[in-house]
């Protein structure tokens, strides 16, 4: 039937309500975001759905999850299509059998605007999630009058607005206001989805046919960054980090994993057999932990990555005996004993900036002389064995990068990595020079969880001798 | 003891009756392992209660539990089934000369001389029982393939003495604090649970239930105080067994208020790292009351 084909886009010729073919599609859709989803798990889903009663929405959700989505990451992926996909499915059967909401409860003229204010900043405060859908609709009613701009981003950010609904406090309000501490970010961010929702289904509505499918954008799972985000998100993230570094490398493969037979182990062994050598032991072989230099921009251009960058630094601080930290601006300043000293990155903050003295006159990035000084001060100590990180996005603000003074630096040094926060689209850039450096160096991008563990596994994974 | 759930209802009433509390995931899937005799692999950060899911799943299923503590090296011998061969040397001494080759080779590799471990303990068992592989994650890859045999069959190959299949189906719970990254064929037998740390409601109700007669207002005031510690970064964030450890604690010292004294005092319960310590007093511990006069 192809009128219906054209309305809904991206589904299948499947009869319409089939819900094998539904959940199908919907597999699909997951692997059209990048989720290796296997046939036998497929049939798992099925199985399990054939347990459960399907009257609770959250039950048929775990089951699909529990089957499906094997990791956090694909489960942050699988949430995200979820709420997509049926969304959009249950859109699309509304309007195949013209099913309408009922329009906003009460005349939107009477509402008392103050009045819903404060009931929104209260309802967001508790949190009850069918209570914030319904003043979604309500504000919607009161603030988003007419068919508004047609870009659903523009009038969430109106009528939020217009709600004076703000993560700040705003101590001109009345003490008893929910508004008067700020609001509870996660909660004003959970608001602002019904809000875009219940736009999207008007529109839906009136023009009875549903928009395209937004692809989930890299930003949906970048890596929580900078004052924006949660400080706990980024210990999560963190966390992970900790623990991957403590246990990588642990775990060589084939061959190499026993180099050498413990001669006065596998004599003591040997006497449980009567002196028969039967069970040969090895020598562990240690993993590699190497002598670390890190190397931290902590300039304006990338504020709002350097709360992540400070937090990794103390993940590798707990887990490399051997390190020490320089931040730089426009020259470098050591921080390795603020560092095991300050576990609260704000606290370091504070003390890299009063003490540290990285900042000259400007506040940019001197690459070229943090290199030099760089050079200068642990020139003696750089070994085959030592890595040097650094942490920046190697924007010169105009200023020579001397890429000779780095490649000194790379050379005396086993190895040379370099995180950028920034997407590799964005390099080389305005003033980015990292291709100049990338040369000498290993330089991954680092804005999204797995970059990270891309760059852990490149960090410990054992060299060949 | 219900041997078999006929509900998520069912099992997440079953899991409380034993004392442990599931949230609402952890109840389906444990349903959904008991039902479709799949493995689950539980993943989450460390003492978020993966282990004792599967103490509580036996214990609620009535079944035994065999448990496999993994570690690095861990390898066949250790897990599977071993040859005792002290035992067979004996035997071939004790019959010098006596016998033939033959009759000996056959001797000596018969069950008598099989030392089972965990793993052919769980597939042997005449009575169905719950199989704990504990962190997973810290044995290495060869281990993981070894066990994707038993984990989708249910049968251990032993060339000696051919194929030992299963007689009962056990619930198979694998635990993994997420250091490394398994395979994905591992991945692909299993049902995925991801345990992470309780909502504040959740753990209060956890706290509790193992100590009831600790007073509400200081069991939520713990809780409370225990999620602002977890946000910090810690290098160990208290797990939920220590939060109940606290809680019996602070019932101890018949504590009716936590305040900075009280928690100043007992921080050593939920907190185990020196620097961890410091950075706690002073973010959390300040915002707290001050000790009352009295």
């Amino acid at each position: 039937m192809p009128p219906v084909k054209a309305i809904y886009g991206g589904l299948p010729d499947k009869a319409p309500g089939s819900f094998d073919g539904e959940l199908l599609a919907f597999v699909e859709d997951l692997r059209s975001e990048g989720m290796a989803v296997g046939t036998s798990e497929m049939l798992d889903a099925f199985d399990a759905l054939a347990l459960i009663e399907w009257q609770s929405s959250s039950d048929f959700k775990e089951t699909l999850a529990t089957t499906i989505a094997k990791s956090p990451e694909d489960r942050r992926v699988f949430d995200l299509v979820f709420e997509r996909f049926f969304f959009r499915a249950a859109e699309a059967q509304a309007v195949r059998l013209s099913v309408s909401e009922p329009q906003s409860r009460a005349g939107s003229d009477e509402l008392d605007l103050e009045a819903l204010r404060r009931q929104i900043a209260q309802a967001l405060e508790d949190g009850s999630e069918s209570e914030l859908r319904d003043l979604a609709r309500l504000a919607i009613a009161a603030f988003g009058k007419g068919e508004g701009s047609g870009v659903l981003g523009v009038d969430v950010q109106r009528i939020r607005r217009a709600l004076g609904l703000r993560t700040e406090p705003q101590p001109d309000l009345p003490s008893d206001d929910p508004r008067h501490d700020g609001l509870p970010r996660e909660q004003l961010r959970r608001f602002e989805q019904h809000l875009r929702r219940e736009l999207e289904r008007g529109l839906i509505e009136r023009t009875q046919a549903l928009p395209p499918k937004r692809p989930l954008t890299d930003l949906d799972r970048s890596l929580p960054g900078g004052p924006v985000q949660d400080l706990a998100a980024v210990h999560k993230v963190v966390a992970q980090l900790r623990r991957r570094l403590a246990t990588q490398g642990h775990e060589l493969r084939g061959a190499n994993r026993h180099a050498h037979v413990d001669v006065r182990a596998t004599m003591r062994a040997s006497l449980q057999t009567g002196g028969v050598p039967v069970e040969l032991k090895f020598r562990p072989k240690r993993p590699r932990r190497p002598e670390l230099f890190v190397l931290c921009d902590v300039s304006t251009s990338v504020t709002s990555a350097s709360t992540f960058f400070l937090s990794v630094l103390h993940a590798l601080h707990d887990v490399f005996r051997k390190q020490r930290s320089f931040v730089f601006i426009e020259r470098i300043s050591e921080v390795t004993e603020i560092f095991q000293r300050e576990r609260d990155f704000r606290a370091a903050a504070i003390a890299v900036s009063r003490d540290a003295g990285v900042a000259d006159i400007s506040g940019y990035t001197d690459y070229g002389r943090v290199w030099t000084e760089f050079l200068a001060e642990i020139e003696s100590e750089l070994h085959p064995r030592a890595t040097v990180i650094v942490l920046g996005d190697a924007r010169t603000n105009g200023r020579p990068p001397r890429e000779d003074v780095f490649a000194a630096i790379a050379a005396k040094a086993g190895r040379t990595f370099w995180l950028n926060p920034e997407p590799r689209l964005y390099w080389n850039y305005g003033d980015s020079v990292i291709s100049v450096y990338e040369q000498y160096c290993q330089a991954f991008e680092c804005w999204r969880t797995d970059q990270l563990e891309e760059f852990v596994k490149a960090l410990t994974k054992p060299t060949v001798r | 003891m219900a041997e078999n759930p006929i509900s998520v209802q069912d099992v997440a009433e079953g899991l409380q009756s034993v004392g442990y509390l599931p949230g609402e995931s952890t109840a389906l899937v444990s349903f959904l392992a008991a039902k479709l005799g799949k493995p689950v692999l539980v993943e989450g950060p460390a003492g978020v209660g993966k282990t004792e899911l599967a103490k509580a799943l036996a214990k609620y299923l009535g079944r035994e539990l065999v448990r496999l503590q993994c570690y690095e090296g861990l390898d066949e011998a250790k897990a599977l089934y071993e040859w005792n061969y002290r035992k067979q040397l004996l035997r071939i001494q004790a019959e010098v000369g006596g016998t033939g080759w033959d009759e000996v080779q056959d001797d000596i590799f018969g069950e008598e001389f099989l030392l089972a471990r965990p793993l052919m303990t769980a597939i042997a068992s005449e009575k169905p029982v719950v199989l704990l592989i504990d962190e997973i994650d810290k044995t290495d890859q060869e281990f993981e393939a070894m066990l994707l045999e038993l984990l989708s069959d249910f049968q251990i190959t032993i060339p000696e003495l051919g194929r030992i299949e299963a007689t009962t189906h056990p619930v198979v719970i694998l635990t993994s604090n997420n250091s490394r990254e398994l395979t994905e064929a591992l991945k692909r037998r299993c049902l995925y649970l991801w345990l992470d740390y309780p909502e504040l409601e959740h753990e209060l109700q956890i706290v509790r239930m193992h100590t009831p007669e600790l007073p509400e207002t200081v069991a939520r005031k713990l809780v409370d105080v225990i999620r602002m510690v977890r946000e910090l970064d810690l290098k160990k964030s208290p797990s939920i067994a220590e939060s109940i450890d606290w809680a019996r604690a602070l019932l101890l010292l018949g504590a009716r208020e936590i305040d900075q004294d009280v928690f100043r005092q007992t921080l050593s319960v939920i907190i185990k790292h020196r620097t961890d310590l410091d950075i706690v007093a002073e973010r959390v511990g300040v915002k707290l009351e001050p000790a009352s006069a009295a």
